[in-house]
């Protein structure tokens, strides 16, 4: 069973007014799986990523996850987002509130849990990035690095069965991604699905299971990593990856 | 000097207007109680339309702020209060002032609410969403307080104006602080309780004023 995909994305397109985005993205992810999504900027990586929780509406085609079409107007797409985290390159952590509220607000609003809970398990969700000791801190009072952390904490806490990660090192201090970095790798041991939009080609070449490359709305070329960053077989990836790689 | 004392400071004056300026204090008081939520509820109610995702709505909140603010509050009191009728409309006093100030200070309100909205990043609203947070939800607890953090200074100086112009409802014989101080003044033929009102309004705003200059302090050294 865990072999058919948690997140089928199907024949996906997406335009912004006359510029077409998405033109026809196919993509499965199975469960426990770390995909990473690489390619040039303006390819549509975070437009596709966007699109899986729809945070992005889609003009074509199906993202199917667990189950259920996240794009069919009847479903209830807030029920859908507990189960899909996501994670942005600018953190978003919530200014007004501390580390803890930040990771508590939806545990309290969505699964509705009672105040004490919410904030015993925001706090577990926070030990689990290593920050128990910055609960109460506001992330005006935290690195970026710590910030980051505490995001994933909030998407973690209401226990997804998938996350997304939009380049979440790509604003860090780079002596600050590897403790993010960190975070994921753990991820990835206690078996997290995880989609990647990332410029870290060591992790990727590290962790990710599969290395998906996009460019000009289409996906390229997908495989393992050895494959796509060692021996690419379409001319686009070999060009991409003989830039970016050393 | 000794004419100045008489005429303004007259002590025995103050004596016999007092209780009715402190009867007249007392409805400034409620209408500043009334007109104030009500703009505020008013202009956040406006400044939300103005946010919707559709856009014949979006247009007529544009319209309506811009046709409020352009009308002179004084004379939009007296259309509602003494102009209606003719359309057979008859409002209380009081209820043409409240309906005048929900039409004038929504308008404001609503602006300055707008610019504390838009001055929230989307990644915000975003990040809030894709918890599973409802858009209600979204806006209460993530965007509205920083919103109205942001633009603190201009929402007190906005209540401080509405509260200043709660006065113009003398013009529609409503009791309130200075209409009468006039009344008094009418009666004595003095002008002792036209300070007496002057003073009145000061000990109810400096605080006010105070506390903006404070906060407005406060948001510098903090950005
Ligand atoms: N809201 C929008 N309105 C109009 N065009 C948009 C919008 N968002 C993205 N685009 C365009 O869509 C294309 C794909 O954008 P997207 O952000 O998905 O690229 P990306 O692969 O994530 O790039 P980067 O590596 O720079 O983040 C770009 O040409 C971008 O300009
Ligand atoms: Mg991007």
């Amino acid at each position: 069973m865990s072999d058919s995909p948690i997140l089928d994305v199907q024949g996906l397109r997406k335009s912004y007014g006359k510029l077409e985005v998405l033109k026809g993205v196919d993509l499965a992810v199975r469960e426990r799986e770390l995909v990473f999504i690489i390619g040039p900027s303006g390819s549509g990586k975070s437009t596709l990523l966007r699109c899986c929780n729809r945070l992005e509406e889609s003009n074509g085609g199906a993202v199917i996850f667990d189950g259920t079409d996240i794009t069919a107007k009847s479903t209830n797409i807030n029920a859908v987002r507990q189960k899909i985290g996501m994670v942005f390159q600018s953190f978003n952590l919530y200014p007004h509130m501390s580390a803890e509220g930040n990771v508590a607000l939806a545990l309290r609003k969505v699964l509705k849990r009672p105040k004490a809970e919410a904030l015993e398990r925001a706090r577990a969700a926070l030990d689990r990035v290593g920050l128990s000791d910055k609960a109460e801190n506001y992330p005006n009072q935290l690195s970026g690095g710590q910030q980051q952390r505490v995001a994933i904490a909030r998407a973690l806490a209401l226990e997804p069965k998938m996350v997304l990660f939009d380049e979440p090192t790509s604003a860090l201090d780079p002596e600050l991604v590897g403790s993010v970095l960190e975070v994921m790798r753990d991820l990835r041991t206690a078996g997290m699905t995880m989609l990647v939009v990332s410029h870290e080609m060591r992790f990727a070449r590290e962790a990710a299971d599969r290395v998906v490359f996009m460019d000009e709305g289409h996906i390229v070329e997908e495989g393992p990593p050895e494959q796509v960053f060692g021996d690419p077989q379409m001319p686009r990836t070999r060009d991409f990856v003989s830039r970016i790689d050393h | 000097m000794e004419f100045i004392l008489q005429n303004f400071f007259n002590w025995d004056i103050v004596t016999q207007a007092w209780p009715l300026l402190l009867r007249g204090f007392g409805m400034t008081l409620i209408l500043m109680a009334a007109v104030i939520p009500v703009g505020c509820i008013g202009g956040l109610t406006v400044a939300l339309l103005g946010q919707s995702r559709f856009r014949a709505v979006r247009w007529m909140t544009i319209i309506y702020v811009d046709f409020f603010r352009a009308f002179p509050p004084l004379v939009l009191l007296i259309f509602i209060y003494a102009g209606l009728p003719f359309a057979g409309i008859d409002l209380p006093a009081i209820v043409s002032v409240c309906l005048a100030f929900l039409l004038n200070s929504s308008a404001y309100y609503g602006e300055v609410f707008r610019a504390g909205i838009e001055s929230v990043g989307t990644g915000q609203a975003e990040a809030a969403r894709s918890t599973g947070l409802s858009g209600f939800q979204t806006t209460t607890y993530v965007v509205l307080p920083q919103a109205i953090r942001n633009v603190l200074p201009d929402l007190v100086s906005n209540t401080l104006e509405v509260a200043k112009l709660t006065s113009l409802a003398s013009v529609v014989a409503l009791p309130e602080l200075l209409y009468s101080a006039d009344m008094a003044r009418s009666v004595t033929f003095n002008a002792t309780p036209i300070v007496m009102a002057a003073v009145l309004y000061l000990v109810l705003l400096w605080p006010l004023v105070r506390l903006l200059s404070r906060i407005e302090h406060g948001s510098m050294s903090s950005r």
